[in-house]
């Protein structure tokens, strides 16, 4: 394994910058590593080999022009494929979307254009999103380098396992009920769930509008941070992008600290279904910050305990408005269109044929949340519970500085062993979903093995809306306790694949 | 139901039953861009030329509210006497249709930006009737389909359809009234007038040109009928797209017959869609609805609630235009005139030409002559509208003061007039060219009352002995020898003057 591959992305800029490293050779190195691994990992469903090339010359060129590069030029990144990028096909892991190439870069396709960074390719993500262990994806599972017969964790497990198999030193995600924290918690790697409206998510294709939120993974915190930086900020593109200045997270991750600090931990995020390794590794965190020097405080959150109840109500309500539009008649796939059949049909055959298992089935609850006669007993119940966990994060942060819990229940379980039971599955979005319907910022750092599998146990970290610094800040702190205490970052007890 | 229904003659119907209507119009606004995206709304386009990702509802991409639709809702919301939402969403309206990229459309549901108002229309003979407003809310349009292949336009029998999204996206707002009772037989004429007072209204504030004819407003005309004395409405049709102030008072009309035959058999009125044929002026079914149709709304996620300060709306409202009726009363105040001249005028589609003269210096009279007469005339022997006719306001403007000054008498300013119609350039070079001018030389003039004197000593016998009613004789033969270049008014006064008679 050549050593490039092993460096954050903040030691591969600083190398490009001094000259010590070609970009092209950053990104040779890690196409390179693809190759080698991913038909073994699968965390890729398009590498873009050339265009990958051409953005590092570029890069190099620039550098050779005596041009001022920035935080993250010339290195290499994986984009989650639920993100529009102009010429390169985007399917968000679904056959109904499969051969379209779209005509426009998302807001964040573009911003890492800008910065310079290196666009390797496309992941793998359960079909639109929905799931928690990439095995929805109409192209094939995606394996957790730790164990490959284990699921990455999903939706965006292809994102995740691009870091875990060092294919990719940056990731970029999208997370609606956890799906950039759980697959980064049984990864070992840290993913960042930012506050709602602070990642454009204009060009994201939309899974649940109003939870959907694109944000940054990395195998370290200070390079989520400066991930973070590249991709937030204000977009008039995006309605609900919140025109603010962005969170200080990258001088938040050079500054780490929980010394007098306020940590709550919440009663509801602990109990039956936890593994006992994963609330072992959690308490010892727990104990962690105390000696670190904050302050740990009960909470009690019991609306909480409905959360995931609302969330799929609310969640599928919004995608079977959202995934309306694929019809068959503009773009992606299309069935049936021999002659014999009407538009009508036509749409039916493909949408028949276009959508898996958990698409239908939450296209179906959701149309039947929001029928008349039934929207206030679903839809509308929902939405109260919704407000009621926001009321009681903005209690508990009267209290506390940020929140930390568990990230995802159990370790990674084992390809096959959930797919037949939506319920199970669900449960793995059980500590990150309170965030998303309150609309604040968490994020999932490697806290240990769990000592039965010796699977990597996340900790979440949570932060009051717009608060994002703090969690780079509780981040830094603990990476850094974690890091003296191992001798090395927990991802170098990955297997070299 | 079909078109064969023998219908009841229109008095026989309203002896039975009373109409209860319900107006739905929708009104594209003339913004330049759409409704949530930055492309154009100008019509004529090559298809699918004015689509972008947003408007063809690629995946990915988000709508962003257009300021100037918010602003065009709230002027309307105001000038219809609405109270205005302190806060207020879109939502999605669920439902397939190829013509409609997302398969929702962005609506607002059960909070409108504006709501109950009220808007008085004036009926032919000047009374006015109040037509009570529920709301008015931004939407957008759909695209457009063409369906190839069929004999009638319509899907049925079609081999292909067409779809062009150069219109989805337009910015709409949608005007609903509250049920119209009261209106007894002038029911049509009511709707008429509702949908004329509201296009001049739209027009007067600027936020759309109101085309029917064009689609830049439609109407769907719902109606009922209940026996007389019973409160409970009837089961309603709602004919759509109906495209012309015309069609809308005959398709209310025809409504009103098929509905009281139906009636008056003992059958039941199906709620259904209807389209009306301009050719035959009746209607037929469309879309049966069985039930409601259940269109999932829900607040749209994708954008932020629309919340205009108290301020905005206090500062649209004080921008506003003087309004149609308001401005049309103004006027007949002030020129004197009665509700039926009033009325004339509006008809002839006189009334901003008018006042652009009077704006340009003539007198209010003067204007009026000009336009409902010679003008009037004009237009209606070419077929045209008033305002295509090739004279502008200030140059009719400028033909007044001509006369006034008395330069020209009226037989002259009419030549004048149709000299400018006829392209021979502004009335100054008409009056050139074909040497229009009164005669003032004041010898000439006494030649031409001596020569007539001397040539009618009869009639010069009875003006001296008193009639001066006479002296009219003399001043045609004075005017026929000027070739009517001579004030008549003065030529009068010679006489009399030279025969020694004072003016009775």
């Amino acid at each position: 394994m050549s050593d490039i591959i092993k460096l954050t992305a903040a030691e591969i800029a600083a190398k490009i910058a001094s000259g010590e490293l070609t970009a092209v050779q950053v990104t040779e190195a890690h196409l390179a590593r693809i190759e080698a691994v991913d038909e073994k990992v699968h965390a890729f469903l398009h590498v873009d080999r050339e265009g990958a090339l051409a953005q590092a010359r570029a890069v190099d060129e620039k550098r050779e022009r005596g041009e001022k590069l920035g935080p993250l030029a010339g290195v290499p990144l994986a984009l989650k494929d639920i993100f529009t990028t102009e010429g390169i096909p985007t399917t968000v892991g679904s056959k109904i979307l499969e051969g379209w190439i779209p005509p426009y870069d998302a807001t964040v396709t573009k911003r890492l254009k800008a910065a310079d960074v290196v666009i390797l390719g496309k992941t793998n993500m359960d079909e639109f999103a929905m799931g928690s262990s990439t095995e929805n994806s109409a192209y094939g599972p995606t394996g957790n380098p730790w164990d490959l017969t284990k699921i990455p964790g999903g939706s965006g497990g292809g994102s995740s396992a691009a870091l875990a198999a060092f294919q990719a030193p940056l990731a970029i995600g999208t997370d609606t009920g956890g799906s950039i924290r759980q697959p980064a918690s049984v990864t070992g790697t840290v993913g960042v769930k930012p506050t709602y409206g602070g990642v454009s998510r204009y060009g994201m294709v939309a899974f649940s509008s109003s939870l959907d939120q694109g944000g940054p993974c990395a195998r370290t915190v200070l390079d989520a941070a400066l991930l973070h930086e590249v991709i937030a900020g204000h977009d008039p593109m995006d309605s609900t992008s919140i025109d603010a200045p962005v969170p200080a997270v990258v001088e938040a991750a050079r500054n780490g600290s929980v010394d007098g600090m306020r940590v709550g931990v919440v009663k509801q995020f602990r109990g039956e279904g936890y593994q006992a390794g994963v609330v072992q590794r959690f308490d010892e965190s727990v104990e962690l910050l105390k000696s670190l020097g904050a302050e740990i405080v009960e909470l009690d959150c019991p609306s909480f305990d409905l959360a995931l109840s609302a969330y799929y109500l609310i969640a599928p309500s919004e995608c079977s408005s959202n995934l309306a539009r694929f019809d068959g008649l503009r773009y992606g796939a299309r069935v049936g269109d021999d002659g014999t059949h009407s538009a009508e049909e036509v749409t039916s055959l493909t949408r028949e044929a276009g959508f898996g298992p958990e698409v239908k089935r939450r296209i179906m609850l959701g149309t039947y949340a929001l029928s008349s006669g039934y929207y206030d007993a679903y839809y509308g119940s929902a939405q109260k519970v919704r407000t009621l966990i926001k009321q009681e994060f903005e209690r508990a942060f009267e209290q506390v500085d940020v929140i930390v819990s568990p990230t995802t229940p159990t370790t990674a379980f084992a390809i096959g062993e959930r797919a037949d039971d939506p319920m199970a599955m669900y449960l793995a979005d059980l500590c990150t979903i309170p965030t998303n319907l309150a609309g604040n910022a968490a994020m999932s750092l490697p806290c240990g093995l769990a000592p039965e599998d010796n699977l990597p146990v996340g900790l979440q970290i949570i932060a009051p809306a717009m608060k994002d610094d703090r969690l780079y800040k509780v981040g830094a702190a603990v990476e850094a306790a974690f890091v003296e205490k191992w001798g090395h970052p927990l991802i170098e007890e990955a297997p070299s694949l | 139901m079909t078109t064969t229904t023998d219908l009841v003659s229109y008095e026989d119907a309203l002896a039975s039953y009373d109409p209860v209507m319900g107006l739905e119009v929708h009104v594209e606004l003339g913004t330049k861009t759409k409704m949530f995206c930055g492309c154009s709304t100008a019509l004529g386009a090559d298809p699918n030329t004015q689509t972008c990702p947003v408007c063809l509802g690629m995946p990915g991409a988000l709508p962003a509210v257009n300021a100037t639709g918010v602003e065009s809702a709230i002027k309307i919301g105001l000038a219809l006497n609405c109270e205005i939402a302190e806060w207020c969403r879109f939502a999605r309206k669920n439902y397939f249709y190829p013509d409609m990229p997302k398969n929702f459309q962005t609506s607002q549901y059960d909070e409108p930006i504006a709501f109950d108002g009220y808007l008085d229309v004036q009926l032919e003979d000047g009374e006015t009737f109040r037509v009570q407003i529920e709301r008015a809310h931004m939407e957008e349009d759909t695209g457009k389909s063409l369906h190839v292949g069929g004999a009638t336009g319509r899907i049925h029998g079609a081999s292909h359809s067409l779809l062009d999204y150069n219109r989805a996206g337009i910015p709409l707002i949608e005007i609903v009234t509250k049920p119209i009772e009261g209106a007894g037989e002038r029911a049509p004429e009511v709707a008429r007038a509702y949908v004329r007072e509201l296009r001049e209204l739209i027009r007067a504030l600027g936020v759309s040109e109101a085309r029917m004819e064009m689609g830049q407003m439609r109407c769907d005309v719902n109606l009922s009928l209940r026996p007389h004395g019973r409160e409970k409405f009837g089961t309603r049709s709602e004919t759509k797209n109906v495209n012309s102030l015309r069609s809308v008072e005959r398709a209310a009309r025809f409504e009103i017959q098929r509905h009281a035959a139906v009636l008056n058999d003992g059958g039941t009125i199906i709620q259904e869609t209807r389209h009306f044929h301009e050719d035959t002026g009746s209607t037929t079914s469309g879309r049966v609805k069985e039930e409601a149709e259940d269109y999932r709304y829900f607040p749209e996620p994708d954008l932020v609630p629309v919340a205009p300060s108290r301020q905005w709306v206090e500062e649209i409202r004080s921008g506003l235009p003087e309004l149609p009726l308001v401005r049309r009363n103004r006027l007949r105040e002030e020129w004197g005139i009665s509700g039926n001249d009033m009325q004339s005028i509006l008809n002839a589609g006189a009334l901003d030409p008018i006042v652009a003269t009077i704006d340009a210096g003539a007198d209010a009279a003067s204007a009026r002559k000009w336009w409902m007469g010679e003008l009037a005339r004009s237009a209606n022997e070419s077929g045209k509208a008033l305002d295509e006719l090739a004279i502008t306001p200030v140059q009719v403007a400028r033909v007044a003061e001509l006369v006034t000054k008395g330069e020209l008498n009226d037989k002259l300013a009419r030549q004048v007039i149709l000299g400018v119609l006829a392209g021979e350039g502004t009335p100054d070079e008409v009056v050139d060219k074909r040497g229009l001018k009164v005669v003032s030389d004041e010898g000439a003039l006494t030649t031409a009352v001596d020569e007539a004197i001397a040539g009618n000593p009869g009639v010069a016998d009875k003006i001296r002995g008193g009639k001066v009613a006479a002296a009219g004789a003399l001043v045609g033969a004075v005017m026929k020898a000027t070739r009517g270049q001579a004030d008549a008014a003065r030529v009068k006064e010679l006489i009399l003057e030279k025969l020694g008679v004072a003016e009775g």
